[in-house]
């Protein structure tokens, strides 16, 4: 019960703060780039419309994701609202899960928003329903609750500004984890080497669940890459936490 | 029985480098019974706060044990029982009155029916009607101290905690404080709290604890402390020459046509009065002088 109650809190600290105000400006900036895509496109405007919406939905949710992510918790310890929580009968673990699933139904409020006015503008130039973006839109989510989990775990115990970079640092190696592979061909050092592949795995690879390519282009996926990317997140998700518990449970508040 | 009993307990900071020690609290010992107000008492930065956060496990102690009713302070279990008001508390403040209060009952499982009508009763009490759709942001200090007691006291807890109640508070809020935490212990409710008002903690309490640089310098009943340090007596009287009192006792001051003597030793009551009448004038009152909870926390600042 009182883990419903911290996440409904928690989102509506981010939905009255933040959230819609990104929100109102993706979209402005989201129409005024379809017109201007409607205008300037010689090709086909729906893939058009397509690859450059659904790379600002992207862009703009992780941006949410971080923002919010990053500020919660010290927000709470620094702003001393936290005292209140804490001193119900609530324990740190529950508190954590639940900024967790309060973010995260912020993200998916967010998630939803955006992609309906997305579908909406697909449908206004001609195009139709897509079951690939809908799939899309479901694996930016569990990159988002990843985000959101990495940028808790750092808030737990570091200030906005560096858990800013340590979570857009982690975002955009998350990004390249392909090269890790070509990276550690290039050592010499086997030691090296094995410090540079314990990396790879530790590190999230976000790679997993980008699948943009496959649905602007329509080229074929397959279900059991779907079904690992979920399940990899899952655990991410849940070694994350864990981690951030741990750490938490330990803090004393001045 | 016993509702709050700290043992010995410990607690210090190591300073940002990890090299020196502080030790803030060095063995502190404290027993509430049930429906008591125990008054904590002490000078800035003597421990009175780390105490109490030690209690709510927002701070882990060092050594020592904090029950509450029998068990662990920062288990479930006893924070069910605890109604808890920070020190300058700050609440969402993008929340109204009325929604941090649902929350507040949300943390405790109170069913919504419920909560709605301890929520009105609590507006009512702390003085907050027509205030409880109103955002916090829009909250004066004194507000905001009304609402953090109405959140303490959302469960109708058996203990209270309170962390300076009155700060920020003006003369009427205060006393319609100190009326609120009488009707609590009226009900049986355990009431802990620490407060600089020195006044307002005299007219409350039925203990008092004073910590000074993290030990517990006096402990005891205030009745018993203020009924066992009467100061001195003073006579007033009038009607009388200067040059006679001298003669009587020179030890007065004279104020509005009538002199104030002062004795030290009571057994001089008897004969200073005599010769008062004696000498035709009048005796008006004879008082005993007693400590303050200022004179006997003054006092012991400068032994410690």
């Amino acid at each position: 019960m009182n883990i419903k109650g911290l996440a409904f809190n928690t989102f509506k600290e981010s939905a009255r703060n933040k959230m819609f105000y990104l929100l109102v400006f993706f979209g402005i900036i989201f129409a005024l780039s379809s017109k201007l895509i409607s205008f300037l496109t010689l090709g086909d405007t729906i893939k058009v419309l397509k690859d450059t919406g659904l790379a600002a939905i992207n862009f703009f949710c992780v941006l949410i994701a971080i923002f919010t992510g990053i500020n919660l918790v010290y927000k709470e310890i620094e702003k001393k609202t936290i005292f209140n929580i804490l001193s119900k009968p609530v324990t740190r673990d529950h508190f954590i899960i639940g900024k967790f699933f309060g973010l995260a139904l912020t993200m998916l409020v967010a998630l939803i928003a955006m992609a309906g006015i997305f579908f909406i503008l697909v449908l206004l130039v001609g195009g139709g329903f897509d079951f690939k973006i809908l799939l899309y839109f479901f694996m930016l989510y569990l990159e988002l609750l990843i985000i959101v989990a990495i940028s808790l775990l750092f808030s737990s115990f570091s200030t906005p500004i560096l858990s800013f970079i340590f979570t857009v640092s982690l975002y955009l190696i998350g990004h390249i984890m392909w090269t890790f592979n070509e990276f550690k061909s290039l050592l010499r050092s086997p030691l090296l080497e094995k410090f540079t592949h314990m990396l790879y795995y530790i590190l999230p690879n976000l790679d997993k669940f980008n699948i943009k390519n496959e649905v602007v282009l329509d080229l074929p996926m397959r279900t059991g890459t779907i079904l690992f990317s979920i399940l990899y997140a899952l655990v991410y998700i849940m070694a994350l936490l864990t981690v951030t518990i741990m750490i938490f449970r330990k803090r004393e508040f001045l | 029985m016993k509702t709050l009993e700290i043992t010995n307990l410990k607690k210090s900071f190591r300073s940002n480098f990890l090299i020196k020690k502080y030790h803030i609290l060095k063995g502190i010992d404290i027993s509430v019974e049930q429906g008591e107000i125990y008054g904590f008492l002490g000078p800035n930065g003597a421990g009175k706060t780390t105490t109490i956060k030690c209690i709510m496990g927002l701070l882990f102690p060092n050594e020592g044990e904090i029950l509450v009713n029998g068990q662990p302070s920062a288990s479930i279990a006893a924070r069910r029982q605890i109604g808890f008001l920070p020190e300058n508390p700050y609440f969402y403040d993008y929340l109204s009155a009325s929604e941090l209060l649902h929350f507040s009952a949300s943390l405790f499982a109170i069913p919504a029916t419920v909560a709605r009508e301890r929520i009105d009763l609590l507006i009512k009490q702390v003085g907050l009607e027509g205030h409880e759709h109103l955002k916090l942001r829009k909250f004066s200090k004194g507000m905001t101290q009304r609402l953090g007691m109405a959140q303490a006291l959302i469960q109708d807890p058996v203990c209270l905690i309170l962390d300076e109640p009155f700060s920020g508070l003006d003369p009427i809020g205060r006393k319609e404080f100190r009326d609120l935490i009488l009707n609590l212990k009226g009900q049986g409710k355990t009431i802990f709290f620490s407060s600089h008002i020195l006044q307002d903690m005299e007219m409350m309490v039925d203990k008092v604890g004073i910590i000074i640089n993290g030990r517990i310098s006096r402990q005891g009943q205030l009745s018993e402390m203020i009924a066992s340090s009467t100061q001195y007596h003073e006579i007033v009287c009038s009607r009388i020459s200067e040059k006679q009192l001298t003669k009587i006792n020179p030890n007065f001051v004279s104020h509005d046509n009538q002199f104030i003597i002062t004795l030290d030793n009571e057994a001089d009551i008897n004969l200073v009065v005599e010769s008062i009448i004696h000498n035709n004038g009048l005796v008006i009152a004879v008082n005993p002088v007693k400590k303050t909870l200022e004179d006997i926390f003054l006092k012991e600042l400068r032994e410690v």
